[in-house]
């Protein structure tokens, strides 16, 4: 049933915001710590946890994987509420302290990903790409795979 | 006539807001494909045109939450408030591959803390080269470079002034768009294409805005990995901000 899915989804969530918030408590932090990513854990444990004991129905499925390809949806309204004023005209510390920050872990990334190369060749990689894009079933079948893996460079060679 | 509109806008706010972000990504879709010959993404396309809308919104409401400021398009607050993209976030779980994200684990961590420290010394140094020489301060605008909510949060904690306050969330606001921006742009230049770097990059640039946009405009085989790093690194910067970063650069600056 869908509904089971986006109900997962929720609990898993709550759970995770929930644990973020007292983890935040206990350390004496005015903030949730990790709330959202303890909540992705949490997810994918009962997603591994219900494929095990073949309770991975295809409602379940549908009823997360939904939420997942509204993602870039969702973010595109984010970015239409973003304070861009206050980001344009901030002067000149912010935009020196913004730009500043930003090249050096760009750099980090760079650095990071040179000297531990990953691979983009799984099939889980190309699937979740597919539900985010939320183009899972936009492509007609004539095309096969057209779009993500075709364009990327092969990660391999790193 | 267009009153009318106006209301059931105002009625169906969520619903409307489903409409117009749709038809937003249907002409960026168009746009990409048809204008840049497939070479940009359509959700950076989007995304941008997000923010352009933004800004204009923000200049003609005076408000703060761009499009979501105008009372017809107020849905938008909701569809990409903090609860839906959270929840959004966490669904792109479903789709990590466990071993990859395992085996990339330390790196993350290694990432986060780069990714609190380096933008932390960044925003300090910027404090003190415009001239703030209060311990206080140079921590609140070194955090606002960490992200938007690390800034005032710290400076809360350590009792900075509203205008000091105010430049940090500036600043953590610019850095998130400017990642939202900047990360199609140099995903090649710096390997972001493969889970590894993308659980590297959501650790370092940590603002889960910035990360969110950034690797969907890139690419949305990237997002669950970035976001599960990134969603670790506002808590991290609101534990070590007014803790050991603030008890850091006083025991440098005194006072």
């Amino acid at each position: 049933m869908i509904i089971l899915g986006v109900a997962l989804l929720a609990v898993c969530t709550l759970i995770g915001v929930f644990l973020g918030d007292l983890l935040g408590v206990a350390l004496g932090v005015k903030a949730n710590v990790g709330g959202v990513g303890i909540a992705m854990i949490l997810l994918i444990a009962a997603r591994v946890w219900l494929k095990n004991h073949g309770r991975l129905g295809k409602g379940v499925i549908f009823g997360v994987e939904f939420w997942a390809g509204m993602y870039i949806p969702i973010v595109v309204a984010m970015a239409a509420q973003q304070n861009v004023v206050a980001a344009a005209s901030g002067g000149p510390i912010v935009i020196i302290a913004a730009v500043g920050s930003l090249v050096l872990c760009f750099g980090a990334v760079a650095l990071l990903s040179r000297l531990s190369p990953g691979d983009a060749t799984s099939e889980a990689f190309a699937h979740g790409g597919s539900i985010v894009g939320g183009a899972a079933s936009d492509e007609p079948e004539a095309h096969p795979a057209p779009s993500p893996s075709a364009k990327t460079v092969p990660a391999a060679k790193e | 006539m267009l009153h009318m509109i106006e209301h059931v806008f105002l009625e169906q706010s969520l619903v409307a807001a489903f409409a117009v972000v749709g038809g937003l990504i249907l002409f960026s879709n168009f746009v990409a494909k048809h204008l840049t010959a497939g070479r940009v993404h359509g959700s950076a396309i989007a995304i941008v045109l997000g923010l352009v809308l933004a800004y204009f919104a923000g200049l003609y409401t005076g408000g703060k939450k761009g499009v979501a400021d105008i009372p017809a398009l107020a849905g938008i607050g909701l569809m990409g408030g903090a609860m839906l993209r959270d929840f959004a976030i966490v669904a792109t779980a479903f789709e990590v591959d466990v071993v990859e994200a395992r085996r990339a684990g330390l790196l993350g961590v290694i990432a986060l803390a780069l990714g609190t420290i380096l933008p932390f010394i960044v925003g300090t140094l910027t404090a003190v080269a415009f001239g703030y020489h209060d311990a206080v301060s140079i921590t609140t605008i070194g955090a606002g470079a960490i992200t938007y909510i690390v800034g005032p949060v710290t400076g809360a904690a350590i009792g900075a002034d509203s205008t000091v306050m105010a430049l940090s969330i500036a600043t953590g606001v610019t850095k998130a768009v400017m990642v939202m921006v900047g990360t199609p742009l140099v995903a090649r230049l710096i390997g972001l294409n493969n889970p590894r770097s993308a659980m590297a990059y959501g650790g370092l640039m940590g603002t889960v805005s910035g990360v969110a946009g950034g690797l969907a405009a890139t690419d949305p085989r990237l997002v669950p990995y970035g976001a599960l790093t990134a969603t670790f690194h506002t808590g991290i910067g609101c534990l070590v901000g007014p803790s050991i970063l603030f008890l850091a650069v006083r025991a440098i600056v005194g006072g």
